[in-house]
């Protein structure tokens, strides 16, 4: 039985870059996941946006790192990841959002986040082909941007490999191994492995993990679907996200690739929970009258592929960061509500200071302190 | 222009002519015709440069599942194959990434509509029809789908009379003339309402399939049972400059070239012997192109030996046990080089010969079209397939197998349709049947009277010849038509009619007449080509069943009556030392075969296996050789299989890499696929209505 100080369960968004932190930082880790390769989760069906804009201070710190992390990828280890600081833009069509918006700036400000309000025909220079029809402006953040997350994922499975870390693909956990109250190895359908550490960083499988120690986690995936177009030439820079509802959704947000694809995605209402990742007949005609609406010009661009991902939701739509006070040694990364792609590059580094007992900063403190897997689910985050 | 002004089969009916625009420039056009077909006839085959290494794209597979041939049209983007020219309209080729035109105003937009069927029936091909058939008259409801402006799939591309059956799959007619046969009988049903220009775009998990009504219409059907019958499409090669514009799939250019009446070649190569190969040669010689050879990897061809015979005779070289290494050219095939192989499949150094040509063709295989079966197995919805979609064969097997299916389809709807015959089934594992046993020429002694020579040496399932014989002379076990036809009389009971010449699919009928001068009898040779092509008193270089040239003969008679359907037949006297052993005349000249003097310098050494995003097989190789074994994983990385045509050639192609490098099968994870099967303008699925054209 080979032994690891860390294993990682999930080869994900989460997983992979905890790896490549933890293997930087000399840890001898391990990553297991049940599917043929990395990202096969949730990471290959996430759109590639990442910003630091959120309300909750947790996520902002994270995010931050991320956008740290991503932005500087290329000149650091070489893989082009197609990092474009394309901003995020919010629009406000109505009264309600304009005032959403606005008083999100507040907190946002207030984290010296890089994000204003422009009136119509400001936020009309930033994202020209929105319909000026009823626009009343948005919020823009030109800090934020996007990349490849199947470019990404590979590029952080590449550099964790080449600083050390091992992964093990095909095998689904069958048993944790905790002795005294302490982790101490893990079982899986191909073999055995002995460890100190297991970190949960399963995604919508989470709750599966947990179970295995006996505890029960709140996270539930819902579905999402998303699709992207064939390219165009670079017409659109930022994100553009719609918050109003809809009979049947919530809010949608497209981009453009670096490479020129629009990538775009709907939050269905109700939501639709369970693991089922198959297409529906519903979501093209949903999302495409939406987009339509608020951006003419992409009548006539072509829609290529479509599918459909998980989002692992916690109670109150912010993760659940933090070591076990029941079992000693386990650690969870979950619950990422869809946005384990923009947290855990930031998350990884922090996962790696926590295995490593590293001094942890102020920020970091007050990171775990909102993450608290123990924490009492009240709030609700304003755009989760 | 580049377009076929006379056909021996194909008629030619004047069509008006339309002006458009070709980056500026002033081209005609015929009046519904696709862009790509226009582009073709005024010479234009390279319709734009890829974004990723500026190389020229061209067609491909002419059949709208591929996007080589994007081009803009009034600024939007679109498959040019697919999308007909209107008059003023401006093309322009797309250089890079096209620029997505600006719209000011919201169209207004509909409601998807949901139509709930018993039956939809993707593809009016042979299998589709023939299904609706069975379905229609047995009064159910059936919705028959189509992506083509008309029915009969690929049947409207086949100008040779057909093999098989002649009492089950209409043998001996010609393909386009049984789609018609079959287009009209789905008219005259009842019950099947027919959507042509109407692509299937999906099958979703709630068991609706997503249809491009007319082109337009974003419609979602929920049927009952679904029934694929959406054919084959072409398997693909990888070598250097494999994507060259005047690379392409032997179907596309029968498209070109049959249905939309283009001159695409001027001189054509063709790799791979199978049927598809074989036909598509046959068809060039028929339009005036040159075929400059063939080759083929196996040491016999795989297609009919007729369809072989028939080529070689008329003056086209087959190479077998040879492949092709590489298709010349800067920004379009200049030429072609070809290798013989060894045992192992590697090419042999210093036997590479190269040859002059402007097209290649690639027919190495289909596979059929699966990906809406696939989904809706996997979507547990009530799912048959049927012809090609089910199973790679002949058109008369898909025909006989959509008629099963039909009743098959029937009977999951809980309609008592009875026993489906035993002999139905029988029949049609005779039609999908390959080629069996090659027997010897059986050459009659006699050398007087008049008999016919079958120079028909091969168990194929055809049957036609017995059915037209006056006085039955020319039998077949009706139980198994593959067994080889025999001629049962002697040299005396034969009338002469000449009936089972015209008839023969394979042309591998001849008369022989020694009745009038025994020393130099007469031959009746059938002929598809222009009778104008062909005088009385002009000598003809006459060669045997396998392409020998036997000597040159002169014309005594040429024929070309109604009821042998466009069948020429030819007389000719020839000396009685090999006057039975012609099997036909050589149409094409030996010096358009002739291989260039020197091995050429290979201009492109790009081998391309995803085409869409460009990815060549080396950075596949490089992946596998790192240990990677999910298709996934490869895609993500490289983006093979990413693009527009969503993997339908290059899944294959890498299924092969890991074959070639050792890897066993069991080890590689397929890659998950996707909707949309085909790219759909997203104002489509919102249901803006296309713009009236006011041009």
């Amino acid at each position: 039985m080979t032994n690891y100080e860390v294993i990682i369960i999930g080869a994900g968004s989460v997983g992979v870059p905890a790896a490549l932190a933890m293997a930087h930082a000399g840890v001898n880790v391990l990553v297991l996941d049940q599917f043929a390769s990395q990202g096969q989760g949730s990471n290959k069906s996430a759109i590639g946006g990442i910003r630091a804009t959120h309300s909750d201070p947790a996520k902002i710190h994270l995010c931050l790192r991320t956008l740290e992390i991503v932005s500087t990828w290329q000149e650091t280890y070489g893989h082009n990841i197609e990092w474009t600081t394309g901003g995020y833009t919010f629009v406000a069509y109505r009264k309600q959002e304009e005032r959403t918006l606005k008083n999100l700036l507040e907190v946002q400000h207030s984290y010296g986040l890089s994000i204003d309000w422009y009136d119509k025909d400001d936020f009309l220079k930033i994202v020209p082909d929105v319909s000026p029809n009823g626009l009343i402006g948005g919020t823009f953040s030109p800090e934020d941007g996007h990349c490849s997350t199947l470019l990404a994922g590979h590029a952080f499975y590449e550099e964790a490999k080449r600083a050390g870390a091992t992964f093990k693909y095909d095998e689904e956990i069958t048993k944790i191994r905790v002795e005294n109250g302490r982790v101490k190895g893990v079982k899986t359908t191909k073999g055995e492995y002995g460890c100190a550490v297991v970190i949960n960083a399963a995604g919508p499988w989470a709750r599966k993990i947990g179970a295995l120690v006996g505890l029960d986690h709140p996270v539930n995936p819902d579905s999402h679907e998303a699709g992207i177009t064939e390219p165009v030439a670079h017409f659109l820079d930022p994100m553009v996200v719609d918050i109003r509802p809809s009979p049947g959704s919530a809010n949608y947000y497209f981009f453009q690739l670096a490479t020129g694809q629009v990538v775009f995605c709907i939050t269905p209402q109700p939501s639709i929970p369970g693991f089922d990742r198959r297409e529906t007949s519903v979501f093209l005609p949903q999302v495409a009258r939406r987009m339509v609406a608020l951006m003419p010009r992409l009548t006539n661009i072509r829609v290529r592929r479509t599918w459909r991902g998980l989002y692992p939701m916690s109670p109150d739509g912010s993760p659940l960061v933090g070591w076990s006070e029941e079992v000693k040694g386990y650690l969870m990364a979950i619950g990422m509500c869809g946005q384990g792609f923009m947290l855990g590059p930031g998350l990884g580094e922090l996962l790696a200071r926590m295995v490593t007992q590293s001094k942890l900063s102020v920020e970091d403190q007050e990171t775990l302190e909102i993450l608290s897997p123990s924490r009492e689910f009240k709030r609700q985050e304003a755009l989760k | 222009m580049m377009r076929i002004e006379q056909h021996p089969i194909l008629p030619i009916g004047p069509r008006e002519e339309v002006e458009f625009h070709w980056n500026g420039h002033r081209l005609v056009a015929k009046q519904g015709e696709m862009i790509a077909s226009a582009l073709f006839a005024n010479g234009v085959r390279i319709f734009g440069h890829h974004p990723k290494d500026n190389a020229p794209q061209g067609i491909f597979c002419a059949n709208g599942q591929c996007a080589q041939c994007l081009v803009l049209a009034d600024g939007v983007p679109v498959k040019s194959c697919m999308t007909p020219v209107r008059p003023g309209m401006r093309v322009e080729s797309v250089d890079g990434l096209p620029e997505l035109p600006k719209v000011e105003e919201v169209s207004p937009m509909s409601e998807t509509e949901t139509i709930e069927v018993p039956v939809i029936i993707i593809g009016g091909g042979p299998a589709g029809m023939s299904a609706a058939i069975e379905l229609g008259t047995r009064g159910i409801d059936v919705l028959l789908v189509d992506d083509k402006q008309r029915l009969g799939g690929k049947l409207v591309l086949q100008t040779h009379r057909f093999f098989g059956s002649i009492d089950a799959v209409h043998a001996g007619t010609r393909g386009i003339d049984i789609a018609t046969l079959l287009e009209r009988e789905v008219r005259d049903v009842g019950n099947i309402d027919v959507w042509l220009n109407s692509t299937a775009l999906a099958v979703f998990s709630d068991h609706k399939i997503g249809i491009m009504r007319g082109g337009s219409t974003y419609t979602l059907v929920e049927p009952q049972v679904l029934l694929v019958a959406a054919g084959a499409r072409e398997k693909s090669l990888v070598f250097r400059g494999n994507t060259l514009p005047g690379v392409y799939g032997a179907g596309a250019f029968q498209t070109l070239v049959n249905r939309d009446l283009i001159r695409a070649a001027e001189r054509l190569f063709i790799v791979g012997g199978g049927n598809v190969g074989l036909i598509a040669g046959y068809h060039a010689l028929q339009a005036g192109i040159e075929v400059v050879g063939l080759v083929e990897v196996l040491p016999e061809c795989g297609g009919y030996k007729v369809h072989r015979d028939k080529l070689v005779r008329l003056g086209v070289p087959i190479y077998t046990s040879h492949t092709i290494l590489s298709a010349n050219g800067t920004d379009q095939v200049e030429s072609v080089t070809v290798a013989q192989i060894d045992e192992q499949f590697r090419p042999i150094p210093k036997t590479e010969k190269s040859f002059a040509c402007d097209t290649v063709l690639i027919a190495v295989g289909l596979d059929p079209v699966d990906e809406f079966t696939v989904k809706a197995k996997e979507y547990g919805m009530s799912v048959f397939a049927a012809g090609d979609a089910e199973e790679i064969a002949e058109a008369s097997a898909a025909m006989y197998a959509g008629k099963i299916k039909g009743l098959e389809v029937a009977r999951a709807l809980g309609v008592d349709v009875g026993e489906i015959p035993k002999e139905w089934y029988h029949t049609v594992t005779i039609l999908k049947s390959h080629p069996g046993n090659t027997v010897n020429e059986r050459i009659p002694l006699w050398e007087e009277g008049i008999f016919p020579v079958l120079h028909c040496s091969q168990e194929i399932p055809c049957n036609p010849c017995t059915s037209v014989c006056p006085r039955k002379l020319i039998r077949i076990d009706e139980r198994d038509i593959r067994q080889s036809p025999q001629f049962t009389g002697d040299a005396h009971q034969c009338i002469g009619c000449e009936q089972c010449v015209a008839v023969c699919p394979g042309l591998a009928i001849t008369l022989v007449d020694y009745q009038q001068d025994p020393p130099l009898p007469t031959v009746t040779i059938a002929y598809e080509f222009l009778k104008e092509s062909v005088n009385v008193g002009d000598t003809m270089t006459v060669l045997d069943c396998e392409g020998e040239v036997l000597g040159e003969v002169k014309v005594e008679s040429v024929r070309a009556i109604k009821r042998n359907d466009r069948t020429v037949l030819i007389k000719v006297r020839a000396p009685k030392a090999f006057a039975k052993r012609i099997a036909g005349i050589r149409v094409q000249e030996p010096s358009v075969s002739e291989s260039l003097p020197e091995s050429l310098k290979r201009v492109t050494d790009d081998t391309i296996v995803c085409r869409c995003e460009r990815v060549t097989a080396g950075e596949i190789r490089e992946l596998i050789r790192a240990g990677y074994r999910d298709v996934n994983e490869i895609k993500a990385v490289t983006r093979a299989g990413m693009g527009a045509c969503g993997g339908k050639t290059c899944t294959a192609l890498i299924q092969r890499l890991f074959r070639e490098e050792g890897i066993p099968v069991d080890e590689v994870t397929e890659n998950v696929k996707r909707p949309l099967f085909i790219e759909v303008p997203l104002g489509f699925f919102a249901g803006v209505k296309e713009e009236d054209d006011d041009d």
